[in-house]
């Protein structure tokens, strides 16, 4: 098992004639179960296309009233993303996973206030993706860095999941699923619920999970975690360096009026029992100490 | 993005919140100039720059005559002042603001930012204006009342008048005080600011609820929609180098340490200080190239590093993913031949297509220090700054 997409996942690409949708989409299709996982691509005016071998519609409820999909990935530039989630949400799609980098936050803010109520779920915006090594890729990661396994990675960053993976899969700890959940303030899942999922899932042994300055998000899952978490976590918070007020490439990364610090979460996850590292190389190490605890 | 309180003062006013009548100067006569036009009895001069604590700093000044006007504008005009936002270099003042003095009987607070866990604007309201609110926020919470805007119906009246009777406002001028907190939600949401704070918000000994400082930031994803903003821009407020980046899509930040950074990703970036850090060195950069990175923007970004005097050693961290290595080599070969590299240069390369990447570097002219780990790259580039 694993979290959130699957072999039997069905994907719709949203934006799938541009050309990130159309890059990304390629790759993924090449990766495991990728060309029965994707089905659909959409791009208002563009239906009727083939693209990557896959039909194109001009609306997410054609797409899954035609290919019964259940999972969408967008890749609409900036301006448009927040539209597209919509769509996707009133469509009735189970899970959207938005890659896009660089959505106004307000738009967030109006798109997470139109979810209310929907059974909908969001990952990112500007994440990697999500990926269930072996089975589905659905982002923009690297697939061949995967491997199948039991260990579960949550992570606010890409390039630095890639690095947590990477080292996981090189010490013989294959991964269940990997979720990124994006580097902006305004989005969808938080480590909270992806922990949450993580633990209910009887094929998972433990969880990575990578934070960053900025927000309370790693103290609430924190909070969580010293009351409920069944399997070992091993943590490490990116930005004990970054100073007060500058915003840290995400839109999300930066400490506001004294808050967000990384020795806040790192105390906050200590506390919690989690096992923290300050050393970014060692996150995989102490993943298999825990493990074999 | 961050502008001057003159200009959001301009902003505010447009959508009607009331604010001291004042004007921007530039020079000594300009300011005083100004102060005639306004009239009264009374004049602020205020330094001009995007950080606060500037009245403690020496950078706002009464005036009560126009003789005083003149020494305070020439005084400030052109000072380097340092605060705790301004870092100990301080900022050299060059746009004054000349306002009526008001009489002062309430000093309150207003704030507005994007929660997070909310997942909406919060209107923030305290009693206990003129300080830091991060003090108040401390050690009395309970002085500080919150208000989480539905985005539908924006901040409704009551919502508005039950934040100003809650900070101590005469039930007389609730009113009043209540349309301004509307009017500065409106102007948030539709600016699409990411911070605004009045701090103080006043009321006068005349009655009167007034804005006497503003502080707004904008969210930069929506700049694209808001032209009239980007000339409200002050790029002598920005760091150069930072500025100098964000024109090949590079995001920089200056740090005060001594090890150059080049990094894909933010959070692998972030990550990459710390472990600098963590081997006994320190940080000259933030630097997240992106995700697709040329070389172009990789020559570019060591140009910004190397004109930096405090700079030692040079990291490269790069995990390939939709970047190939063999690109970031190339990238690097041809900036490190354009570019005199006067110091170490440790690089790490990690996913798609390493290998030819490090054949790439290993064949090369270029002296580079190669290393495989994260831990192995800061500790190689650690003892190159430091001359082992």
């Amino acid at each position: 098992m694993s979290i959130l997409i699957n072999k039997d996942s069905r994907v719709v690409t949203q934006g799938i004639t541009g050309k990130t949708g159309m890059f990304h989409t390629h790759h993924s299709i090449e990766y495991a179960n990728g060309k029965q996982c994707y089905v659909a691509g959409v791009t208002p005016k563009k239906g009727g296309q083939v693209v990557e071998g896959v039909p194109v519609f001009d609306s997410v409820a054609e797409a899954m009233a035609a290919t019964q999909c259940n999972v969408s990935v967008i890749y609409v530039p900036p301006p448009f993303a927040a539209a597209a989630i919509d769509e996707a949400v009133d469509a009735g799609i189970e899970v959207v996973i938005c890659i896009t980098e660089g959505i106004p936050v307000k738009d967030m803010i109006r798109t997470r206030d139109h979810m209310q109520g929907s059974d909908t779920i969001l990952v990112g915006p500007n994440c990697p993706g999500v990926i269930t090594p072996e089975e589905i890729k659905i982002g923009i990661m690297p697939g061949y860095i995967h491997r199948k396994g039991r260990i579960g990675v949550v992570s606010r960053s890409g390039t630095l999941t890639y690095e947590v993976v990477d080292q996981l899969s090189k010490l013989g700890l294959g991964q269940s699923t990997c979720v990124g959940t994006g580097g902006d303030p305004v989005n969808g899942l938080k480590h909270l619920d992806v922990m949450k999922m993580f633990n209910d899932d009887p094929d998972t042994d433990g969880v990575v999970m990578c934070g960053e300055i900025g927000g309370t998000d790693e103290e609430a899952c924190a909070e969580w975690i010293a009351d409920n978490m069944t399997k070992p976590v091993v943590g490490f918070i990116a930005g004990v360096t970054a100073p007060p007020g500058k915003r840290m490439g995400h839109a999300g990364a930066i400490i506001a009026g004294g808050k967000g610090t990384a020795d806040e979460k790192i105390a906050a996850l200590e506390a919690a029992g989690v096992s923290v590292t300050r050393n970014p190389s060692d996150m995989g190490k102490l993943m298999l100490e825990a493990i074999q605890g | 993005m961050k502008i001057h309180e003159y200009q959001g003062k301009g902003i505010l006013a447009e959508y009607g919140v009331a604010v001291p009548m004042g004007k921007a100067c530039f020079t000594v006569d300009e300011a005083v100039a100004a102060a005639q036009e306004i009239g009264g009895q009374k004049w602020v001069v205020k330094a001009q720059i995007h950080a606060g604590g500037r009245g403690k700093g020496g950078g706002v000044k009464l005036a009560e005559n126009l003789d005083e006007v003149r020494q305070h504008a020439s005084d400030i005009l052109g000072m380097t002042l340092v605060t705790h936002q301004t870092g100990p270099e301080g900022k050299v003042v060059k746009r004054l603001l000349i306002e009526e003095g008001a009489p002062i009987q309430d000093e309150l607070y207003i704030g507005l930012v994007v929660d997070r866990s909310t997942q909406r604007v919060t209107v923030m309201a305290s009693s206990e204006g003129g300080t830091e609110i991060e003090t108040v926020a401390e050690e009395t919470p309970e002085l500080i009342h919150k208000v989480s805007v539905n985005p539908q119906t924006g901040l409704t009246t009551a919502e508005a008048e039950g934040l100003a009777t809650k900070i101590g406002i005469a039930d007389t001028l609730v009113p009043e005080a209540g349309k301004l907190i509307q009017a500065l939600y409106q102007a948030f949401w539709d600016k699409d600011a990411s911070l605004a704070e009045i701090n103080p918000l006043i009321v006068t000994s005349d009655a009167r609820v007034i804005a006497l400082d503003a502080k707004i930031n904008f969210d930069e994803s929506a700049m694209y929609r808001h032209p009239e903003l980007q000339d409200l821009r002050d790029l002598d407020e920005e760091d150069p180098d930072e500025v100098e980046a964000a024109k090949f899509g590079l995001n920089y930040i200056s740090l005060d340490g001594t090890i150059g950074c080049l990094v894909n990703g933010a959070g692998l970036a972030m990550a990459t200080m710390d472990i600098i850090k963590l081997y006994g060195a320190s940080p000259a950069n933030f630097l997240d190239v992106g995700g697709g990175a040329t070389t172009e923007q990789v020559t570019e970004a060591f140009k910004i590093m190397l004109k930096n005097s405090n700079l030692k050693a040079i990291l490269v961290n790069i995990f390939g993913g939709i970047m190939r290595c063999d690109v970031i080599a190339e990238g690097l070969v041809n900036a490190a031949n354009e570019v005199d590299l006067a110091v170490p240069l440790v690089v790490r390369l990690e996913g798609t297509n390493v290998e030819q990447g490090r054949k790439i570097l290993a064949e090369s002219n270029v002296s580079v220090i190669s290393a495989t780990t994260m831990a192995d790259a800061a500790e190689k580039v650690a003892a190159a700054a430091a001359g082992v």
